[in-house]
Formats: C-alpha cells, sequence, structure tokens
C-alpha cells in the first residue's frame, strides 16, 4: 500500500499535465474556438513538431543567453547578499536601495540596454541578470544576518575573525535560503531573456514568436511558450535535485529520497 | 595568594548611554583551576559578566584581566557553551567538536596534516561524556541531552584555560541535569580548567563551584561571596545532606532579598 502512494505522487506530476492537455483541447473543440485566437494542443504540438529545426535553432540563443545571465546573477547575487548580510550599516544603506530597484519593470531597461548595446544578446543576458540577481540577494542576507548572536559568540572567543564566521557559519547556514532562491531566480531569468528577445533581438524563442506573430501563426507562438516552459522546469529541477543533495541537513534528511 | 588568573576591578558597563548600568562595581579574583558560580536573578547581569570576562565587551570603567594580561578583544583561549547548544546542523556531531580546532592556533595551521589525529581526540572527548556510536550522526539526531554533551564537548576540545558555561544545563529535565553535572565535574577534576558557570539554579551552583558568587538584580552587583567548603570529589549523594541544604539555604535568602527590593 506504501508502495502504491508513493508511485502514485510520483506519477502525480504527469497525470495534472494530461489532465491540463485534455482539458484544453476539449475546451477549443468543443467550444470551437478559431485556431487564430486559442489554437489547440495537438495543434499546438504540431506546430513544435512541423518546425522542430528552426526552434532548436532559436532555443539554443535562448537557453544560453539565460544561462549566461543567471551565472552573472549568482555572482553579484552572492557578492551583494554577503555585502548586505554582514553589516548592518550596508544593510541599512542599500537594501532600500535595492528595493527601490527591484520594483522597476525589467523590461523597462530592454530600450535602454538596446541604446547602449545594440540589438543582439548583449541586451538579453542582461535583462535576465537584472531580472534574477535580486531573490538570491535578498536570500543570502537574510542568512547571514539572522546567525544566532551566541553562536557567533563561541566563535569570536575562540578568536575567529569575521572572515571565518563567514565562511564556517554564516554561508553554510544560508545555503538553504541559497538554493531555495535560485529555484526562483533561474525562472525569472527565463522571463528576462525572452522578454529582451521580443522586444530587440536577431535570434531566441522570443524573436521567433515575435515573428509568428507577425504572419498570425498563433500555433507556433504557442510551440514557442512551451519550449520557455520546458527549459524553466527542467533547469528548475536541475537546481531541486542539487539543493537535496547540498543541504539535505536543512529539512532533518527527510526528503533525502524525494 | 598567587596572582589571580581573572581579575576584575572595579567594572562597571553600560550598553549604551541611556540604559544605564548593567553590571557595577564588579571586584573579583578567579585563580587558575577555580570554579566559581555566578547566581542571581533573571537580567542580573550575569550574562554581561560573560561578555567582559572574554573579552567581546570592553568595560566601561575599571579593568578586566585575564591570565596576567589587560583583557582588550576578544580572548582566544575560551572555550564558551549556552543554555542552547547551538550545534551547527550540517555538521556531524564529531565535526562540530572539531570546529574550534579549525580557528584556534596552533590546531589551525596543522589542521589538514593532523586530522586524523584530533579526530581521535574528539572521539575520546565524546567517549568521556558518553557519546560513543554518535559521533556522525547529525545533532538534529541527537535528544537535547546529547546536544548539550556536545556543546560542552566542542567547548573543551582546544584544551582552553577558560571555560564558560551560560546556564549550559537550563534547559534540560531534571535528572539530565543531574547526570551532566557529574560529568563536568569529573571533566573539571580531570583537567582542572579554571571555570565561570552562570546559572540560577542554586543547587546546580553549590554542587559544582568552589565559590559562589551573588548578584543583585540590575545594575547588577556582587552582594555576597561565598567559599563552598564541601569535600572533592563530591558525590551527587551529598546535595540530599544537611550541610549542603544548609548552604542552598543561605544562598537562596541573598537571593529572595535582592527579589524583593
Amino acid at each position: 500500500m506504501a508502495m502504491k502512494r508513493r508511485t502514485i505522487d510520483r506519477w502525480a506530476p504527469w497525470m495534472f499535465l494530461g489532465a491540463l492537455l485534455l482539458g484544453w483541447e476539449l475546451v477549443v473543440r468543443v467550444f470551437g474556438i478559431d485556431e487564430f485566437v486559442l489554437p489547440s494542443a495537438t495543434a499546438s504540438f504540431m506546430a513544435l513538431y512541423n518546425n522542430f529545426g528552426p526552434i532548436m535553432y532559436n532555443t539554443w540563443p535562448t537557453f544560453w543567453t539565460t544561462m549566461v545571465g543567471f551565472g552573472l546573477g549568482i555572482v553579484v547575487g552572492v557578492a551583494l547578499g554577503v555585502i548586505i548580510g554582514s553589516s548592518r550599516f550596508m544593510y541599512n544603506g542599500l537594501y532600500p536601495l535595492l528595493v527601490a530597484f527591484n520594483a522597476i519593470p525589467k523590461a523597462a531597461f530592454v530600450p535602454i540596454l538596446v541604446v547602449w548595446f545594440g540589438i543582439g544578446v548583449v541586451p538579453a543576458t542582461l535583462t535576465a541578470f537584472l531580472i534574477c540577481f535580486f531573490p538570491i540577494t535578498v536570500n543570502i542576507a537574510t542568512g547571514l544576518a539572522t546567525i544566532e548572536p551566541e553562536l557567533e559568540d563561541v566563535l569570536r572567543a575562540l578568536g575567529a575573525s569575521r572572515i571565518e564566521v563567514l565562511r564556517k557559519v554564516g554561508l553554510p547556514r544560508s545555503m538553504p535560503l541559497f538554493f531555495a532562491s535560485l529555484k526562483i531566480a533561474i525562472t525569472l531569468a527565463f522571463v528576462g531573456s525572452v522578454v529582451s528577445e521580443l522586444a530587440a533581438s536577431n535570434s531566441g524563442i522570443g524573436q521567433l514568436m515575435l515573428s509568428a506573430a507577425s504572419t498570425m501563426r498563433v500555433p507556433l507562438m504557442f510551440a514557442g511558450l512551451i519550449v520557455i516552459s520546458v527549459m524553466a522546469t527542467v533547469m528548475y529541477q536541475v537546481f531541486a535535485v542539487l539543493e537535496r543533495r547540498m543541504t539535505g541537513w536543512a529539512t532533518r534528511g527527510m526528503d533525502a529520497h524525494g | 595568594m598567587a596572582q589571580a588568573f581573572v581579575d576584575f576591578h572595579r567594572v562597571y558597563l553600560a550598553y549604551d548611554e541611556t540604559s544605564g548600568n548593567a553590571v557595577e562595581d564588579i571586584t573579583l579574583q578567579i585563580h587558575a583551576g577555580e570554579f566559581i558560580a555566578i547566581v542571581g536573578p533573571s537580567g542580573c547581569g550575569k550574562s554581561t559578566f560573560m561578555k567582559l570576562c572574554t573579552g567581546l565587551r570592553p568595560p566601561s570603567q575599571g579593568t578586566v584581566a585575564v591570565d596576567g594580561r589587560h583583557v582588550s578583544g576578544p580572548l582566544k583561549i575560551v572555550g564558551m557553551a549556552f543554555q542552547a547548544p547551538n550545534l551547527l546542523p550540517w555538521r556531524t556531531t564529531l565535526d562540530n567538536v572539531l570546529l574550534p580546532l579549525e580557528i584556534v592556533e596552533p590546531y589551525k595551521a596543522s589542521f589538514k596534516a593532523k586530522r586524523v589525529e584530533y579526530a581521535e581526540r574528539a572521539r575520546s572527548i565524546l567517549k568521556t561524556v558518553g557519546l560513543q556510536g554518535n559521533e556522525d550522526k547529525f545533532p538534529w539526531q541527537l535528544s537535547g541531552g546529547m546536544q548539550q554533551r556536545a556543546s560542552i564537548c566542542r567547548a573543551l576540545i582546544h584544551q582552553p584555560k577558560l571555560l564558560m558555561l551560560d546556564e549550559p544545563f537550563g534547559a534540560l529535565d531534571a535528572f539530565t541535569r543531574e547526570e551532566l553535572w557529574c560529568v563536568l565535574r569529573d571533566l573539571w577534576q580531570a583537567q582542572r580548567f579554571t571555570v565561570v558557570l552562570v546559572t540560577h539554579d542554586l543547587r546546580e551552583a553549590v554542587f559544582l563551584a568552589d565559590t559562589v558568587y551573588c548578584m543583585s538584580k540590575r545594575p547588577g552587583r556582587i552582594i555576597a561571596r561565598r567559599t563552598i567548603d564541601l569535600v572533592r570529589p563530591r558525590d551527587l549523594e551529598i546535595t540530599y545532606e544537611d550541610h549542603f541544604t544548609a548552604i542552598v539555604h543561605e544562598l537562596r535568602e541573598h537571593i529572595g532579598r535582592v527579589r524583593k527590593t
């Protein structure tokens, strides 16, 4: 019985995905919705199949601009998080600025980036970066700012320097928060790069969707959405697995086999 | 008397200008190898005393000297344990106990080279507190009492000259607490480090310490000093003897008086 329960749990996401696709297909057919308005699931997947070459050709630039932007986001996000989290002065001074910056819709940066760097992969990479570093910074900073004062006393009474406290306690204890933020950041990074491609790019899924829109090939646009969603989900899973491996202690080993 | 190991001379500390003194006019001497306990009502500045003694806080007035030297910054020879075990959940029990050796010289420099030797030392100290077989478990897989034992091991692994304990047994049940009194007694009897035990448990103070200091409520002052002349090694049985109870009563009266005012 327990075995069966687990099997069901494992297949649950696929069952819901199947139900969603089936519902989508049924709604379109039953109500006879025009393909220009909402293409059916089968039409979208057919478009994906028929245009597999061009789609793959455009998937690659989207993927790597996102990953480069995400990588930058990790580096800058962690650095800022460490700076803000380890000093009250920095926390008070920089945090409000970051919040204000984060409130700006990142799509609004795209025209500026295009003016600076021209049309191409640079604006997409930078938009991905700008949108994804904030959650990483906030989580690292929170992890560092909430070290138990007594634990810090234990280490300082041993003569530990600030760097040592950071290395031995601050960073390891921020790891669960860091990985949680990576899962948010990776999906945001895809949002950033695709938004930028939609506005100004020569390649990428965003650009493909834009050109499909100009010729009213709506099923192809949906195929583009599916591809983005699959990429983001796969990357999310990669980081979820990494998280379980690295920070199993945080969940007290509960999902070590999950 | 030989030069004191810890020497407080007319020490005052105010955390900031508005809140008044946390402790006032503390003068006391602890000699090397002595076990002292500080008791007092809650909020009396017992923890402030710890911070002053370890150099984590400089005094507002007066001087603190440890081991013949004026204390001006955090000391590097102190082991500390608190009411919360504060173990690192991502490290095994063994690695938690090894932590000080990764920070304190001379161990730090040779930590990688001598890791096996140090791990052996950690195992043996864990064994003395009855934690053998739990070295590779994570702290959250241990009971509260076991975590506190590991925490004391961590405080002692680098053979500190001074051990500071801030209500280390406060969160434990009565049986475990008495068991750990004996663990601490045996460790101290064997190694003779200097201990400052902050507690609100008078029986604990009398059972373990050579000298008990009573503090008044905030601003904390030392209102009584009582030498405990019970013969060592002390057995848990003595806590039920009249002489022991009389001392506890006497201290209780001091505390009672400051609580009333």
